[in-house]
């Protein structure tokens, strides 16, 4: 009898702790493994740019939030699924993801580079400083062709899901041999352990490894932006017309999205934004 | 539901299988090698020579394939003296380091599969051929080996279809085998639930042509 209370106590008691979230507590999805966007503390605590700025956000919109864990990999489908409400996970707006949601005005500019071992044959490749694959022209051609020479048979290691695996797979820089990665953290390994010739990531992710790996990870070529890179970090946001936007449903997701622009403004116009972007990145990554 | 994905995802996973394949016939064929040398080993009056097999099996099934392919591939890259043997050449692959931890694996069970059935042939038969004045190696190759075969047949046929189902691990170290693909095809469609059926249907279907090729030679084997 006494086994019997204690089982059933037991499973009580995990029923009770399962999440008991009100009806109004905004879900914020991030990643918790693309430092300093997002990362876990050495207790296992979500940190990060994106963690800081998702609780004044909610302050700015006075709502309950409740920040959640989700991998990379089933970010949006799980969105989708109504898991949370929105993401918040150095996701940067494309067009291509938003067949499928829809994304907040961008909060932070994330620009992504090349990154080798120190004395790699590729180091010192001759190019500008950064290029805008929207603006196109003469300098980001000839820079295109540059580095799809320096990358010809070599291998490119990102992260799955990712606008750096888009760019690598879209010819831009000739057939390159792409690996994926579920997570930052496995690129990173396998170039500090020589598996990948050269990786591709947000700039912020191969320094902040650097620097805490103390490896000899150093950028190289040009840092992109625009083309397949997207046009910012933005939350992101279901559809309206996922659920119809007639139901309560689909009206509560688009008010969803009026409310975090608003906040947005506002943690801009208050400075925040820029004061996490510095503390986070080391410069003042907002827009 | 999106059928055109379900069809145009289809041809893309085929392909996949053909690494899946790759991977379970390499790693069942170095896994039997293993489980045998092992299984034999089980069997040895030294005392030590009986606690290294055993405790091969016990490591390897004790401990999650996933946690066994990260030790392998994350693990060794990092050991940077390794990095200057000619070890490299082959840890350096992911395909390589796949098919050692499922080799390693898959062969810690085959050796207790394949230690089992030599415990169930009965002292008899081996007396039997001794009385024959038969040699040991003579009776072990073409009398023990050959009972101990037939009678691990289902529960080996079991392993297959476990390793089958264990090469999707594979993904997890930029392998492109069927789970990897499917993986490949949601990065871009954020549709998780067409694609893994698709993918769930080949496994199936792997495991339905395994199973009945078991299944005949069971038939085909079974003591007249």
């Amino acid at each position: 009898m006494k086994l019997k209370k204690i089982i059933l106590s037991v499973f009580a008691s995990l029923f009770l702790f399962s999440s008991t979230l009100s009806a109004d507590t905004i879900r914020i999805a991030t990643e918790g493994a693309y430092p300093p966007w997002n990362s876990k503390s050495e207790d296992g605590k979500l940190i990060g740019f994106e963690v800081e700025l998702a609780n004044w956000l909610c302050i700015y919109m006075e709502r309950d939030c409740k920040i959640v864990e989700q991998d990379w990999d089933g970010m949006i489908p799980a969105l989708r699924m109504r898991k949370y409400d929105a993401i918040m996970a150095g996701m940067s707006i494309t067009d291509e993801r938003k067949k499928v949601i829809t994304f907040s005005q961008g909060y932070a500019d994330e620009v992504a580079s090349l990154a080798v071992m120190k004395g790699s044959d590729l180091e010192g490749m001759d190019t500008p400083e950064g290029i805008n694959l929207s603006l196109g022209g003469k300098d980001v051609k000839a820079a295109l062709k540059t580095i799809t020479g320096a990358l010809a048979g070599k291998t490119v290691c990102t992260q799955t899901g990712t606008i750096h695996q888009n760019f690598l797979e879209s010819g831009d820089v000739g057939s390159v041999d792409v690996r994926t990665y579920k997570t930052q953290d496995e690129v990173n390994l396998d170039l500090s352990a020589g598996r990948c010739d050269a990786a591709l990531a947000a700039a912020v992710a191969f320094t902040d490894y650097a620097e805490k790996s103390g490896k000899d990870v150093v950028l190289v070529g040009p840092t992109f932006s625009g083309g397949h890179f997207g046009n910012g970090v933005g939350v992101g946001l279901r559809q309206e017309a996922q659920f119809g936007s007639d139901s309560a449903l689909g009206q509560r997701d688009a008010q969803l999205l009026k409310d975090f622009n608003k906040a947005i403004d506002q943690a801009r116009k208050a400075g925040k934004i820029s004061e996490l972007a510095t503390k986070w990145f080391g410069f003042d990554a907002s827009m | 539901m999106d059928l055109e994905l379900i069809i145009t995802s289809f041809p893309k996973l085929l392909g996949a299988t053909v690494i899946t394949l790759k991977l379970l016939s390499a790693s069942l064929f170095f896994g039997l090698i293993l489980g045998l040398f092992f299984a034999i080993l089980r069997l040895n009056k030294n005392k030590l020579v009986r606690g290294f097999a055993y405790g091969y099996s016990y490591v390897f099934r004790g401990t999650p394939l996933l946690v066994q392919i990260f030790i392998i591939y994350f693990g060794l890259g990092q050991i940077e003296y390794l990095r200057t043997t000619f070890l490299w050449v082959i840890l350096k692959e992911p395909y390589w380091c796949a098919i050692i931890a499922f080799s390693l694996n898959t062969g810690a069970y085959t050796s207790e599969i394949l230690r089992s059935a030599f415990e169930t042939i009965k002292p008899g038969i081996v007396e039997a051929g001794r009385s024959l004045g038969l040699n040991k190696m003579f009776i072990f190759s073409k009398i023990q080996i050959p009972i101990a075969i037939k009678q691990s047949l289902p529960a080996y046929g079991n392993e297959i279809i476990l390793m089958l189902k264990g090469t999707s691990l594979a993904s997890t170290v930029t392998l492109l085998d069927i789970t990897g693909v499917a993986k490949f095809i949601i990065s871009t469609t954020f549709r998780p639930i067409e694609v893994f059926i698709v993918a769930g249907s080949i496994y199936l279907f792997i495991t339905f042509l395994v199973h009945n090729l078991i299944k005949y030679l069971e038939k085909k084997y079974r003591y007249q």
